[in-house]
């Protein structure tokens, strides 16, 4: 069976399930009022049901469903009532439909003239109502225009029942107008009837959509207002109480429920919470300096509780506000989009993008921070990773490459996935090229995902090769160093000639890092916590060393260390004096970092250095601890690297 | 190269215009929008040269996106081509009304959509 005719199969069932489903729902509320949605819902499966058949040629199915559309299209139009008898009738047709379906599923097909027979009979049995009241002169040419005919029916019937018609203006933001007005139309289902939902871009800004909303309800206009908290305008029907005076209005006022807010208004608002927090400190150190004075009295219990709640709250607005700043990533995803389109049409490589995912939520701060990463991933995709169309059909690929991007929440962390099914990375070509380039010596022993992390070290990128597509001067080494300055990390995963997978681990909210802050020198700096195992205070002499590279025992096994002062003070000998050692990473990637001092716990907002200070090496961001208190944040994940790649021999770059 | 927007919510008549559209050649790009919702969101996004909408839909109907579309300065002068079925005509009427430039109606071959298009397109 071909792949279409399959998916024809799956949806006529999930057509006929959902019309079950609707009609045992009519059923059940038998003798309560019928839900119009739930009658034109029934309706809709079994009109898109008459219309695949028709495509895929199954004329039983076409007849049989489009005579039951009649029908339920009466039904919908008020021109025959819904009885238990005719609910039992359609339902027993969908058993048919059912049957023919499953025929035509192994290749038969049999006459459904019998069925149709019946329908005829069965129609004739119940006496069609009909009798419309006229419209013409009560409502608006204008809005009649676009309605619907089905739409038409419904205004109608309100009418006969001696409803209020309105509508009401609303405007939403292009990204989650869908949201919004799913939420509006909920609270006008309440109300009354919904009929019709106008999209509209008249008077609307840019970015945004309006909607022009009619519906019919019993109650009137001042009541509406009050309900919806939105002004409503009357257009037809019944008229109870005094008369609106904004029914007379002529221009329909637009009322938008969203507020544009400046990024930064956000930031200086987390700033302030920042600057509360530490007071929220000194009142806890007060609150222990009068315990140890005068005892547990009373008045030490109650500030307790007043800094207890202020903590509480405080991380309430805190969350608050930085779910404000949370956006769907599916706006950065429709960007990438474009860039598929136009490179696999600039370099004549046919490239699909599949996109997962769009609606997971991140700040924005940190959804704009990955874009560039992102673009400059999925153009890499293309011109390396993607191969030509004739290289495929040599490979038994389809011509056709694709592009997986991938988003999903993994506990406090957004993961970004992007995948192409082309060559894979050629570990022996990047290999040469590290040799070529002077950045590891003939002779090291690296595995093949130390060699794909070569690939993140800077000056791997080589101008020659930069192509239009990839290129713009940018290697993957600042793909890495922007991630890490919000706080992720990069992977790669890749098999030759299959794919090539880099996963982007980012946080979902850059603000409030727990940290520890520690002391190198005379400097204080921070260290983000979750990249943090263990910390150990040791001596000296509990360090050995080996080849030059300081080691320590820990546990039985040895732990590559590296005092930090190393790192940012080029010429040191490496030797190691003693203090503490901060353990990061895992496994293999398990290090020392040697710090002169530990000074305590401390929440902090990480932000990026800025383009001045791009390929500055070493440092994660700045964090704000107070009022005009700057410190650094130490780029564990890249240190951690640096150590690694110093104790394999590497050379520094 | 030409993007053609299908707004049709039955997945497999989706992928059937796809296809078909498709087989014109090279210069077709084919964006699928399953509601009108979906539909609304494209259009800022991308340049349209021909909209190919049904007209039962969830959320919003085919002849809510025609008016929104012929009523839109920007987009006002993409074709539209309306996909009936039998029993809907009148609102197909309505669709041209509001200026949707033609339609076709359900079953059809695949020559004909081609055909449509065509004509639509020419110059």
């Amino acid at each position: 069976m071909s792949s279409s005719k399959k998916e024809f199969i799956s949806e006529a069932e999930e057509l006929l399930g959902e019309a079950e489903r609707y009609l045992i729902e009519l059923q059940e509320a038998s003798g309560a009022e019928v839900d119009p949605d739930t009658v034109n819902a029934l309706f809709r499966s079994i009109h898109t049901l008459k219309g695949i058949s028709g495509l895929f040629g199954l004329e039983g199915l076409k007849d049989l469903s489009h005579a039951l559309e009649e029908i339920l299209d009466s039904l919908r139009l008020g021109e025959m009532e819904i009885t238990d008898e005719t609910l039992g009738f359609l339902l027993k047709n969908i058993d048919i439909l059912k049957g023919l379906l499953k025929e035509a599923d192994e290749g038969k097909s049999s006459d459904v003239s019998a069925y149709l027979e019946d329908i005829k009979e069965f129609r004739k049995g119940t006496a069609g109502r009909g009798g419309d009241k006229q419209l013409g002169g009560l409502i608006d040419e204008a809005i009649l225009g676009v309605l619907s005919s089905y739409e038409e029916q419904r205004l109608k019937a309100n009418l006969r029942r001696n409803r209020g018609i309105f509508t009401v203006s609303a405007v939403f933001s292009l990204e989650d107008f869908d949201k919004k007005l799913s939420a509006l139309t909920e609270k006008i289902k309440r109300e009354g009837e919904l009929i019709s939902t106008l999209p509209t871009s008249e008077d609307v800004p840019q970015d945004s959509i309006g909607f022009k909303i009619l519906f019919a309800s019993d109650k009137d206009a001042d009541a509406l207002k009050a309900d919806l908290g939105m002004n409503t305008v009357r257009l037809a029907g019944k008229e109870t109480g005094r008369r609106d005076s904004q029914a007379a209005a002529p221009s329909l006022k637009s009322i938008s429920t969203t507020v544009r807010v400046d990024i930064e208004k956000l930031d200086r608002i987390l700033n302030t919470i920042g600057d509360i927090a530490l007071t929220k400190g000194a009142l806890k150190r007060i609150e222990q300096e009068l315990a140890e004075t005068y005892g547990h009295s009373d008045l030490v219990f109650d500030i307790h509780r007043a800094t207890q709640s202020l903590e509480k709250r405080l991380l309430e607005l805190q969350q608050q506000v930085l779910e404000v700043r949370m956006v769907p990533i599916g706006q950065i995803f429709s960007r990438l989009a474009q860039i598929v389109r136009r490179y696999s049409r600039e370099i004549g490589k046919p490239v699909e993008l599949k996109v997962f995912g769009e609606e997971t939520e991140l700040d924005k701060f940190i959804a704009e921070e990955i874009v560039d990463p992102l673009m400059h991933i999925v153009r890499n995709a293309i011109d390396h990773g993607i191969e030509s169309p004739e290289e495929r059909k040599a490979e038994g690929k389809p011509e056709k490459g694709t592009v997986t991007v991938r988003a999903f929440q993994r506990g406090n962390s957004v993961v970004v996935e992007i995948e192409d099914d082309g060559r894979g990375v050629d570990t022996e070509k990047i290999k040469r090229k590290a040799v070529e380039k002077g950045m590891i010596s003939e002779g090291t022993d690296l595995d093949d995902t130390e060699l794909i992390g070569l690939i993140f070290r800077a000056g791997f990128s080589t101008k020659e090769k930069v192509t239009e597509v990839s290129g713009r001067g940018v290697g993957m080494d600042v793909v890495k160093e922007r991630i890490s300055s919000i706080g992720g990390y990069v992977d790669v995963k890749t098999e030759r000639g299959a794919y090539t997978r880099f996963s982007l681990t980012i946080p979902i909210t850059l603000a409030v890092i727990k940290s520890l802050l520690v002391k190198v020198g005379a400097h204080t700096y921070a260290m983000p916590l979750s990249s943090i195992v263990e910390t150990l205070a040791v001596d000296g002499d509990a360090l050995q060393s080996i080849e030059g590279k300081s080691v320590y025992n820990l546990r039985g096994e040895l732990l590559p260390v590296m005092p930090v002062a190393d790192f940012f003070e080029a010429g040191s000998d490496g030797g190691v004096e003693g203090g503490y050692i901060v353990v990061s990473g895992y496994g293999e990637r398990r290090v020392g970092l040697v710090v002169d001092e530990l000074i305590g716990g401390q929440e902090i907002v990480v932000k990026s250095l800025g383009a001045y200070f791009d390929g500055l090496k070493g440092f994660a961001g700045v964090a704000e601890i107070g009022r005009h208190n700057v410190i650094l944040v130490i780029d564990v994940e890249g240190l951690t690297d640096e150590i690694l790649l110093r104790h394999k021999g590497l050379l520094h770059v | 190269m030409k993007n053609i927007l299908v707004v049709e919510d039955s997945e497999s008549t989706r992928s059937m215009m796809k296809a078909v559209i498709e087989d014109l050649g090279e210069d077709y790009l084919v964006f699928e929008a399953g509601t009108g919702f979906e539909a609304l969101k494209l259009l800022p996004a991308e340049a349209f040269s021909l909209i190919i909408t049904d007209i039962n839909m969830p959320d919003i109907n085919g002849i809510e996106l025609i008016s929104f579309v012929k009523s839109t300065p920007q987009y006002r002068g993409i074709p539209v081509i309306i996909v009936s079925t039998e029993g809907s005509e009148e609102d197909r009427r309505r669709g041209l009304a509001l200026g949707a430039e033609a339609y076709i109606t359900k079953p059809f071959k695949p020559e004909d959509l081609q055909e449509k298009i065509r004509v639509v397109l020419s110059p």
